[in-house]
């Protein structure tokens, strides 16, 4: 048990349970602002100023009865929210939020503050986006009622849509960093120009942050993108049928996978870790700050942009941003090009 | 010690595999996915055989044979939905009419 | 070691993709039979081909079957054989078919097997994603375009005969 052994588990055991935290922040986070936006107080009440809202939320959640409908596929219908939970927490194994550090001289060699180097990370991140599908087809499908099955087909089509234009924003930064480890590109954008201005990507490619963001909120079923799970529309869509425990995961797994889009647009567009004043070592509460921002960013948006209505959202999909993400890409590889980035 | 010869036999056996799939199942949907496994298989022969000659090549044969099983399956769905519209059921059998 | 493992869940999900009966099980497993094989993959040190194989096949492939059998609400098969036997136990053409399938296997086994060296895998250059870009690009450029008019014409081609008779 060497110490990088020991600190690479703590490491992974330190992820996970931050995330879980996340998102039960999150969830305070939601409704307060949601509350301030909307000029009342938001939940007040339960500890001081509604922090232990989320766990009296969790504490209900879980003392709920377990319901299955009868004609419901038990396998499936149990299998959906692992699925969904699974990738939601797997697509952040390779995102890296700090720099190199020691732990004060503990370890022998630096420990890169990231579960899973892998060179190729930007892909697994865009890999396990496709496959978090599998765990809304599934709800819908195993459900085996119409609001369930249409929310599911249509959540599913949705999602499918805005992955190519993810993915071609994330070629438009991959053309211009050279390097498919989202290490390296964090890396690239240390320092400053003229002094001042950081070197970050989003400077360089503001539509391909605009896109990215767009096809992040469209990914994770968010407003104003959240027709197939919208109350007024679908009877809460693929998860209807689902109580307790398992609406739970649904959910967690709705703000891991924001968290991720989060921490993965500041790796790649905001400079990671990178920032003024702090030493490199304590570079995460700036990924932190950065992170916390592009999720206030999106709490915001769903409290005040209306809803699109699906064709709509489908046809903005492939008809506007679809065109506009390869214009970007091809703009991008024409800028590298001339101008030898 | 894993060899080359460990991958051929995999492939060979999920090739076996899928080509059975295709004569026994009478699903058209099913048919489809023993063609699909069939091309894994030989995608996995080539990477393979890339990795034991060093060469490149093998995966990108790769990425074009997965572009390939790609729009063949999307044909062949919309085929099977059309079909499907027709007479309401998915076996083979069914299509019977270009036999003596 | 891990050769081993991913090799039998490759097996067991394929064999078991052909037995299953539902067909929304069949994809299911398929897809485990892809996880595995792209685990496979990262041993023989192609990461890029590991991802790509997750992205299109299990991720978009496997999700258009998925979609299919959703809306066709893909009965179980019906044939004239008896219902309660198994297809893979059922007399006749199928088991023939079930016979030439091993026989394939067999013969395959010992052509593969019969090439000389003991085919150990070498530790020289491996090639990365820059590498397979290179060569995508310059030596194989003609097939990658020619690719894409594939893929067009597929996709005009799917939505075209999946297209509901207006008169």
């Amino acid at each position: 048990m060497t110490p990088l052994l020991l600190a690479q588990i703590g490491l992974t055991l330190f992820v996970f349970v931050m995330l879980l935290n996340s998102a039960a922040v999150m969830v305070y986070v939601e409704r307060k602002v949601a509350a301030f936006l909307q000029q009342r107080l938001g939940p007040y009440r339960v500890g001081w100023q509604g922090v232990l809202q989320p766990l009296a939320d969790i504490v209900k959640l879980m003392f709920k009865e377990e319901l299955r409908p009868k004609a419901a596929d038990a396998f499936l219908f149990a299998l959906a929210p692992i699925i969904a939970a699974t990738c939601a927490f797997a697509a952040f194994a390779v995102v890296p939020f700090g720099a190199e550090t020691t732990f004060g001289g503990w370890l022998p060699e630096g420990l890169r503050l990231q579960v899973a180097d892998v060179n190729v990370a930007i892909l697994v991140v865009f890999a396990v986006a496709s496959m978090s599908v599998y765990g809304i087809v599934l709800a819908g499908w195993s459900s085996n009622s119409k609001y369930s099955l249409l929310g599911g087909l249509r959540s599913s089509a949705q999602m499918i849509s805005y992955e190519l234009s993810y993915g071609l924003a994330l070629a438009s930064v991959l053309i211009i960093a050279n390097s498919l480890s989202l290490t390296d590109i964090v890396n690239r954008q240390a320092g400053t120009w003229l002094g001042f201005i950081p070197r970050w990507l989003l400077f360089l490619q503001p539509i391909g942050f605009l896109i990215y963001m767009t096809a992040g909120i469209a990914e994770t079923n968010r407003a104003p993108f959240d027709f197939p799970e919208a109350e007024q529309e679908l009877v809460a869509g693929y998860h209807t049928e689902y109580s307790s425990m398992s609406f739970a995961m649904f959910f967690l797994a709705e703000y891991v996978n924001m968290v991720t889009v989060s921490a993965v647009a500041t790796d790649l567009f905001l400079g990671g870790w990178h920032g003024p004043f702090l030493p490199e070592s304590l570079g995460w509460i700036w990924f932190l700050i950065k992170v916390a921002a592009i999720l206030f960013f999106y709490v915001w948006m769903r409290w005040t942009l209306p809803r699109y209505r699906y064709d709509q959202l489908m046809r903005f999909g492939w008809k506007v941003l679809l065109p506009v993400a390869v214009i970007n890409l091809l703009v991008t590889a024409a800028g590298v090009l001339y101008f030898g980035l | 010690m894993v060899t080359l010869n460990h991958y051929l036999v995999l492939s060979a056996i999920l090739f076996a595999i899928g080509t059975a799939g295709v004569f026994v199942r009478r699903n058209l949907i099913t048919i489809l996915l023993s063609i699909e496994i069939m091309l894994n298989a030989v995608n996995l022969t080539f990477v393979a055989f890339g990795r034991a000659l060093g060469a490149a090549a093998g995966q990108i044969i790769v990425v074009f044979v997965m572009t390939v099983a790609a729009a063949e399956a999307a044909v062949g769905l919309a085929i099977v939905i059309a079909l499907f519209r027709h007479r309401e059921s998915l076996n083979p059998d069914s299509w019977t009419a270009l036999k003596w | 070691m891990l050769f081993y493992v991913f090799a039998a869940v490759a097996i067991v999900a394929s064999l078991l993709v052909i037995a299953q009966r539902n067909p929304i099980y069949s994809v299911l497993l398929l897809i485990a039979s892809f996880g595995a094989l792209s685990g496979l993959y990262v041993l023989l040190e192609a990461p890029f081909v590991a991802v790509i194989q997750i992205i299109v096949y299990a991720g978009a492939i496997m999700v258009l079957f998925l979609f299919v059998v959703m809306l066709l609400n893909a009965p179980h098969e019906e044939t004239e054989y008896d219902e309660r036997v198994h297809p893979l136990l059922r007399a006749g053409p199928m088991r023939f078919g079930a016979f030439l399938a091993a026989a394939l296997a067999v013969e395959l086994v010992w052509a593969l097997t019969k090439g000389g060296e003991s085919g150990a895998f070498p530790s020289g250059a491996i090639s990365s994603v820059k590498t397979i870009g290179q060569l995508l690009f310059t030596d194989y450029a003609f097939a990658f375009e020619v690719t894409s008019v594939l893929i067009l014409v597929a996709m005009v081609g799917a939505v075209v005969l999946a297209r509901r008779e207006t008169h």
